[in-house]
C-alpha cells in the first residue's frame, strides 16, 4: 500500500506543481481522476509475506513474481503485504472488509479461515464455470478446504503438509525404522534413549491446536462435527480419541524429549532446536527440506506424520494458502482471471521451488522443475499427505474453538487425563456464549 | 485529569452561587461561552464512542458475521461477571498495578530527589533518568523479552541463582515478574519527573526550620517533605495507577496472555480485536472504564486531597 500511495501521491505532486492558483489546482485533480479511471487498472493482492530470496537470486520472487508475470495488458497487479501470523492476516483481512474495503482485489487467506469469510458474504462469488476452471486440476484435499455451502469460494494456490522431519544419525542410533509408520510413543521414546528432542508448535496459538486437530484426528477423532450447524455444532473433543491426544501431549510435556521453550515454540524455534545440538525428530512443514537438506548434509531424513495409534493410519495436518476475491473490489472481472493466473500450474511449480510451498494443481508434481529440485519419494509423500491429511474443521467458528482449546490445553504440563472433558464443556460454553474465551 | 475536574466543579459552582454582581455573572456566562467549543469536541471525540460501546454491548454482535446481530440486554454483562476468566484477569491487573505502583513510587522517589539535589552534570543526570520513558513501550516490552528470553536473553546468565535452561516465559509468576520489571523500568521516570514537580513545591524554609529544631534527615522526609508533597503523589499515584490498570503493550509483547498472564485490557482486546466479539468486547470495555472510575474514586478517598485546595483555588 505505501509504495503505491507514495508513487501516486509523487506524481500527483508532481502534476500539482505546474499549476499556480487554487483554482488550476482544483482543475488539475479532476483531470487526474479522469486520467486514472481510464488507465488499466490496478488489481492489490494481500499477500502473506514470503520467506526471503536466496542471495544470488535475480528478479521478482515469489508471490511478487507471479504478480508481475500474471499482469497483462488489461490489468496489473500489486502485491501488499500481510502480517506474518495467519491469525494477524484473518484480523486485518477482516475489518478491512467489514468496512467495505474496495482496495482488496486479491487477498491470500488461510485455508482454515476461508469458510468464515465466505459465510460473512465477503468474498465475490466464482461463477458455476469459474469453479469448474479452477477446480479442474487440483488436489481434493485442497479443493475441500476452499470449498463453503458446497461452492468453491476461493482458488487453492499452495498446499502445505505437516511430514516427521529427523536425522538419520539419531534414528539409527534409536534403531528406529522410519521406513514403517512410527507412533508418537516411540518417538519420544526414541529421542528420550538418544537424548535429543521431538520439537513441536506448542505455543498459545493456532499452531499448537493445529497439532492437537492432528493427535485427535489420528485417533479417529474429531473436536466439532456437525459444522453445518453453525453455532449449534456437537463439541467431539470428550472422546477416547481426545483422551489419547491429552496422553500423547502429557507424556511429551514429562518427557526430556520435550523442548525446553515448549509452552513458547512455534515452527521457526522449532526450526532452530532442530538443527541445533539435540536436534532429533521435528513435525513441521514442507519447507523444511529446501532449508536444511544441504546444512545438514544428507543427515536429513523425512516420513509420513507419525500415529497416535499404532496400526491407525496419521493424519498429517495441511494447510497452505487460498487466494480469495475481495467482496467489494471495483474489478471483480479482472480479479478472477488474475487469480486463474496465480492458481495456474506454470505458478505453482514455479512457487514450489522459490519457496517449498507446495502445488495444489496435481500435474505440477510431474513437473521437471519440480522433480530436480525434490526427491521423487519426497514429492510423493508431499502428495499423498495432502491427500489423506486431515483438514482442520471448516467453519466460521474456528478462531473461536481454537481460543477455547487453548484455554484448557496449554501450558502442556497442565494437560492430564481430565482435560479432554474440561475442555469439551469449556468449548461448549463458550459456543453456547456462556462463557468468556 | 477528570477529577480535577470533578473536584473543582463544585467549588465553582459555589463561587457562583455566592457570586451576586452582574460583572461576575456575566464573566461566568462569557467563561462558558468560551469553553463550549472545546466541551463540544470533547463530546463528540469521547462521549459519542463511550454511549456507542455501551449501546453495542447490549447486543450479541459478531463482525464476522454481521446479519446475524442481536438483542440481549445485560446478558454480556452476566456472562462477563460470572466467569472465572474475568475475574482471574482482574487478580493479575491488580497484582501488576499494586507492585508496579509500589516500586515506582519508592524508586521513583529516590530518583525526584536525586534529580532535586544534584549539583554537579544536573542535565546529563536529569536526562538519562528520563531516558527510559522516552523509549515507546512496545519497544522496550521486546527489549526485556529479549533480555528475558530463554534462547538469546541475558538475565539467566546474570543472575547467579537461576539455572542456564530456565524459562521466564513458561510459568505464571516468573512471566508476570519479567512484565513488571518491564513496566517500572519504562514508567519510573514519569513518577519521578511527577514526584519531582511536587519537591520543588516544598519550600527551603521549612526544611532549613526542622533542621534548626533539631529533626533528623528521617524525620525532615517523613514530617516536612512528605506530607507537603502530598498532593504531587497522589497525582502520581493516580496517573500510574489507571495506566497500570490499563496495561496492555508489555503483556501482547512479552506473552500474548500466556501463562494465565492476562490483563483486563488484554481481554477486551481479544474479544473485539481477535474475535470480532464487538458486543462482548463492548461490556468488557464499559466495566473497564467503570473499574478505573473506581479506582480514581477511591484513591482521591484515600489520599484525602482536595485537588482544588491544592491548586490554592480555596
Amino acid at each position: 500500500m505505501a509504495a503505491t500511495i507514495d508513487r501516486a501521491a509523487r506524481a500527483r505532486r508532481r502534476r500539482r506543481g505546474l499549476a499556480a492558483g487554487a483554482a488550476v489546482l482544483a482543475l488539475s485533480s479532476v483531470l487526474t481522476a479522469c486520467s486514472e479511471s481510464s488507465a488499466k487498472p490496478v488489481l492489490t493482492w494481500y499477500i502473506n509475506p514470503d520467506p526471503d530470496p536466496p542471495p544470488d537470486f535475480e528478479g521478482a520472487f515469489g508471490l511478487d513474481g507471479i504478480a508481475e508475470r500474471c499482469s497483462t495488458d488489461e490489468y496489473d497487479i500489486v502485491t501488499e503485504q500481510l502480517p506474518t501470523s495467519a491469525n494477524e492476516q484473518r484480523i486485518q483481512l477482516m475489518r478491512r472488509l467489514a468496512a467495505n474495503d474496495s482496495s482488496i482485489d486479491l487477498m491470500s487467506i488461510d485455508p482454515v479461515y476461508t469458510a468464515e469469510f465466505s459465510e460473512a458474504g465477503y468474498l465475490a462469488e466464482f461463477s458455476e464455470a469459474d469453479q469448474e476452471e479452477i477446480a479442474g486440476n487440483k488436489l481434493q484435499g485442497a479443493l475441500e478446504s476452499a470449498t463453503w455451502n458446497d461452492r468453491l469460494v476461493a482458488a487453492p494456490q499452495w498446499a502445505n503438509t505437516q511430514l516427521l522431519w529427523y536425522r538419520k544419525s539419531v534414528a539409527e542410533k534409536a534403531g528406529l525404522n522410519l521406513d514403517e509408520p512410527v507412533t508418537w510413543d516411540q518417538l519420544i521414546k526414541a529421542a528420550e534413549e538418544t537424548e535429543t528432542r521431538v520439537s513441536v508448535q506448542g505455543n498459545k496459538y493456532e499452531g499448537y491446536v493445529v497439532l492437537l486437530n492432528a493427535l485427535i484426528q489420528g485417533a479417529g477423532g474429531e473436536i466439532v462435527s456437525g459444522l453445518g450447524r453453525g453455532e449449534e455444532m456437537t463439541v467431539e473433543v470428550d472422546s477416547d480419541a481426545g483422551k489419547k491426544a491429552a496422553e500423547i501431549i502429557e507424556q511429551l510435556a514429562g518427557s526430556s524429549a520435550k523442548d525446553p521453550d515448549l509452552p513458547v515454540s512455534n515452527e521457526g524455534t522449532a526450526e532452530a532446536n532442530f538443527a541445533g545440538d539435540n536436534g532429533g525428530f521435528m513435525l513441521n512443514w514442507t519447507y523444511i527440506f529446501l532449508g536444511h537438506n544441504e546444512a545438514l548434509e544428507g543427515d536429513l531424513g523425512w516420513a509420513r506424520y507419525p500415529q497416535t495409534v499404532e496400526g491407525e493410519p496419521s493424519k498429517p495436518p495441511t494447510g497452505g494458502i487460498n487466494i480469495g476475491i475481495g467482496a467489494f473490489s471495483d474489478h471483480e472481472k479482472e480479479a478472477i482471471e488474475a487469480a486463474k493466473c496465480i492458481t495456474s500450474t506454470d505458478n505453482q511449480v514455479t512457487y514450489a521451488t522459490e519457496t517449498g510451498g507446495m502445488p495444489t494443481a496435481e500435474d505440477a508434481y510431474d513437473a521437471e522443475k519440480l522433480r530436480e529440485l525434490y526427491p521423487p519419494e519426497l514429492l510423493a509423500l508431499f502428495q499423498e499427505s495432502i491427500d489423506e491429511g486431515g483438514p482442520r474443521p471448516v467453519t466460521p467458528y474456528w478462531a473461536t474453538i481454537v481460543n477455547a482449546m487453548l484455554g484448557k490445553w496449554h501450558p502442556q504440563d497442565s494437560v492430564t487425563e481430565n482435560t479432554a472433558e474440561q475442555s469439551a464443556e469449556f468449548l461448549q460454553n463458550v459456543l453456547n456464549g456462556d462463557s468468556l474465551v | 485529569m477528570s477529577t480535577g475536574a470533578t473536584t473543582a466543579t463544585p467549588a465553582a459552582a459555589e463561587k457562583a452561587r455566592k457570586g451576586t454582581s452582574d460583572r461576575s455573572r456575566a464573566e461566568n456566562r462569557l467563561g462558558l461561552k468560551l469553553v463550549a467549543p472545546a466541551v463540544i469536541l470533547m463530546l463528540l471525540v469521547t462521549a459519542y464512542p463511550m454511549l456507542r460501546a455501551l449501546y453495542l454491548s447490549l447486543f450479541k454482535y459478531r463482525l464476522s458475521a454481521p446479519d446475524d446481530r442481536e438483542f440481549v440486554g445485560l446478558n454480556n454483562y452476566v456472562t462477563v461477571l460470572t466467569d472465572s476468566l474475568w475475574w482471574g484477569d482482574v487478580f493479575n491487573t491488580v497484582v501488576i498495578m499494586v507492585i508496579t505502583v509500589a516500586f515506582e513510587l519508592v524508586i521513583g522517589f529516590a530518583f525526584a530527589m536525586v534529580m532535586h539535589r544534584v549539583v554537579f552534570a544536573r542535565g546529563i543526570i536529569r536526562t538519562s533518568i528520563l531516558i527510559p520513558y522516552g523509549i515507546i513501550t512496545v519497544v522496550s516490552a521486546f527489549a526485556w523479552q529479549f533480555a528475558f528470553s530463554l534462547n538469546n536473553g541475558f538475565v539467566n546468565g546474570w543472575l547467579p541463582f537461576i539455572g542456564e535452561d530456565f524459562n521466564w516465559f513458561g510459568d505464571k509468576w516468573p512471566a508476570m515478574i519479567a512484565i513488571m520489571v518491564s513496566e517500572i523500568w519504562k514508567t519510573t521516570p514519569f513518577m519521578s519527573l511527577l514526584l519531582l514537580a511536587g519537591l520543588a513545591q516544598v519550600s527551603e524554609d521549612t526544611i532549613e526550620a526542622a533542621k534548626v529544631d533539631g529533626a533528623t534527615w528521617w524525620q525532615r522526609l517523613w514530617k516536612v517533605i512528605l506530607p507537603n508533597m502530598k498532593a504531587a503523589i497522589m497525582v502520581a499515584v493516580l496517573f500510574r495507577a489507571l495506566d497500570a490498570f490499563r496495561i496492555f503493550d508489555n503483556i501482547f509483547v512479552m506473552t500474548r496472555g500466556a501463562q494465565d498472564t492476562e490483563s483486563v485490557s488484554f481481554l477486551t482486546y481479544r474479544q473485539i480485536i481477535e474475535q470480532f466479539e464487538l458486543g462482548m468486547g463492548s461490556a468488557l470495555s464499559v466495566l473497564l472504564f467503570l473499574s478505573v472510575l473506581l479506582i480514581a474514586y477511591l484513591l482521591v478517598k484515600l489520599f484525602k486531597v482536595d485537588l482544588a485546595s491544592a491548586r490554592g483555588e480555596r
